[in-house]
């Protein structure tokens, strides 16, 4: 256990300091990232101006909360791709890792923690510049504050396994970026970027409410600036739990099927 | 055989191999890619679409050696032969199609962390260190995924950067060093945790003559001091020649030959270099053998093996020489020949 604290913390380390390198960059990839949630919410606070103040309980201070906080989301939803897995097995360069007495999962995890933490400091004038533009309307109790938290690195863990089960499947196929483009829709649709999910048809919602894109995306956002009792904070976090649980186990499996056929072709 | 008994015969093999232990091991090693193929054209394409086709291709197959601890031995074959797929294998990154290998006592294929934490893989084409960072953080990086004692670590990293001559190179960001420095600090990285065994898969490759032979020196200082057993491939033989008194050759999947460097000359050269200083240049040689170069009035002949003393008495006795020498033809040329082989020739020589 302490070893592998050691680990992580290392591999954060050399994370942020390699980030840092490319902190114009990772600014500019951030700015470049707000435009999608900037559409949506100006588009939403018209509709919501256009019927008497309010769309689905949401007003156009609410909108402003909601797709702020979405920047930071989305940004902690970047997790190592499909693309990444499919150019690491086809290229072989998955050998590097295997060689190492620690599973390639915890390097992709550690150093995309250590990412995640440029990412939130990087934000931070980003939501303050964003919050000046638009007002956001934001009431929100401590215990929102800590769910939110433990929140986002919930979806970031849920999100690592669901692509990393996506990757995967490079182990039988040559390509897998058609299948992530089709989990990509998806997602839009029923994780809350696109919208938030209380304004999806009742239907949508019921769906979505059987798999796990909403709590990689809807909730987190919301357990900051929507109205979620305690009660449902804690079902939010339980379901990241539970999801994270999930694909830990079809990793492994999937995992211990797909190492066979590596061929580490390349390197 | 029926297959219980057969599975329990590759059991008893298995633990023979375990128990009797030589530091590598494999038995009747084999492994099979199935590749799928098809003809040039759209015709082609199109009924691949419907009715794949693929072939078998048998990368390693067959094969058996046992390496001792502390031993360096030469892996030699030509591109495609085998070594990597072999060195895959042997290393964790490949299961087995079939037969038994043992590294330290375990199944390499099962990639336990106790085995991990005692061999390197070295690939001379492989970057493994972060690229925008100066290498020092790339060892930090390996000592987590080690977990290599703090004091330990500082002692082998300061002595293999002081081997390596590597002190003002430590600094610079990895994307900044040149080839050969990048592979200085590529080695070290692969052996802070001062593994016991090391499979080098031309860990000289592109790089200078220098270079070469400081990593070589590195990997001789390495096995003195620390007993690591090392497999090495190389097409370099001067690396071979330098390292590895015990080499292996395979080809097309098989192996051809495991013993001796020496004797490998002795086995596939049927020839012998006489190397003559005459008094006087104009004289023609030709009778005497094949003349291979002639510059001024030294001349070259490769003369066969078995005529070699007859053939030096005769100029000896019938020329004015200044000087006479009688060698092995260059490792290279025997390799060469030896990898020129257009089939397998079965049974390991």
């Amino acid at each position: 256990m302490k070893r592998m604290l050691d680990f992580y913390l290392t591999a954060m380390k050399v994370s942020i300091l390699e980030e840092f390198q490319y902190r114009v960059a990772n600014y500019f990839y951030m700015i470049g990232m707000i435009a999608e949630p900037v559409i949506y919410l100006v588009v939403w606070s018209t509709i919501a101006r256009t019927l008497g103040g309010s769309v689905g309980g949401y007003t156009p201070g609410g909108f402003a909360a909601y797709y702020i906080v979405w920047t930071l989301v989305r940004n902690m939803n970047i997790v190592f791709t499909p693309y990444g897995w499919e150019w690491r097995i086809q290229r072989g360069r998955l050998s590097a890792e295997l060689l190492r007495p620690i599973h390639p999962l915890h390097s992709d995890v550690a150093y995309f923690a250590g990412w995640k933490v440029v990412v939130i400091i990087l934000w931070l004038p980003l939501a303050a510049f964003l919050a000046w533009i638009f007002k956001p309307t934001l009431n929100t109790t401590w215990l929102q504050v800590g769910v939110f938290f433990l929140a986002i690195w919930g979806a970031y863990l849920m999100r690592t396994m669901l692509l990393s089960l996506l990757g995967m499947i490079t182990f039988w196929t040559t390509r897998v970026s058609a299948v992530y483009e089709l989990f990509f829709a998806a997602e839009l649709v029923l994780s809350g970027r696109l919208v938030p999910m209380s304004l999806m048809p009742a239907w949508v919602q019921q769906v979505a409410g059987y798999l796990p894109f909403q709590w990689t995306f809807g909730f987190p956002i919301e357990s900051l600036v929507g109205q979620l009792s305690p009660q449902q904070l804690l079902n939010g976090l339980g379901m990241q739990v539970f999801w994270i649980l999930l694909g830990i186990l079809f990793v492994n499996i999937i995992w211990w099927f797909g190492i066979r056929r590596y061929s580490a072709v390349g390197n | 055989m029926g297959t219980p008994l057969r599975l329990a015969w590759a059991y008893i093999e298995d633990c023979k191999l375990a128990i009797n232990s030589p530091i590598i091991a494999t038995n009747r090693l084999s492994k099979h890619f199935k590749v799928p193929t098809r003809e040039a054209g759209l015709k082609a394409a199109l009924v691949s679409l419907f009715h794949r086709a693929y072939r078998i291709v048998k990368a390693v197959d067959d094969v058996s050696f046992e390496i001792e601890p502390g031993e360096v031995v030469g892996f030699l074959g030509p591109n495609g032969a085998g070594k990597t797929t072999t060195l895959k294998m042997l290393s964790g990154l490949l299961h087995p199609t079939a037969g038994q290998l043992h590294v330290l006592g375990y199944e390499p294929a099962r990639r336990s962390k106790d085995f991990l934490r005692q061999i390197t893989l070295v690939m001379g084409n492989r970057n493994q260190l972060a690229w925008d960072l100066p290498a020092l953080d790339s060892f930090e990086l390996q000592r987590a995924v080690y977990g290599i004692p703090g004091n330990e670590f500082k002692h082998t990293r300061d002595e293999f950067i002081d081997l390596l001559e590597l002190q003002e190179l430590i600094h610079k960001p990895v994307r900044n060093l040149s080839l050969g420095e990048r592979m200085k600090m590529e080695i070290v990285g692969s052996l802070l945790h001062r593994p016991k065994v090391l499979f080098l898969d031309e860990p000289t490759i592109g790089l200078d003559v220098t270079m070469q032979r400081r990593i070589r020196s590195f990997i001789a200082e390495y096995n003195q001091r620390d007993g690591a057993t090392v497999l090495l491939t190389s097409h370099y033989m001067a690396d071979v020649e330098a390292l590895c008194k015990r080499v292996i050759i395979i080809h097309f999947g098989k192996i051809l030959f495991d013993g001796d460097l020496s004797r490998l000359v002795e086995q596939f050269s049927a020839y012998k270099t006489i190397g003559v200083t005459l008094d006087n240049g104009n004289i023609d040689v030709s009778s005497y053998g094949e003349v291979v170069s002639q510059q001024g009035s030294h001349v070259t002949l490769r003369i066969p093996k078995a005529e070699t003393p007859q053939v030096t008495a005769r100029i000896l006795a019938e020329l004015h020489v200044d000087d006479l020498t009688v060698e092995d033809p260059p490792i290279e040329d025997v390799i060469d020949k030896v990898f020129s082989q257009k089939r397998p020739l079965g049974e390991p020589v």
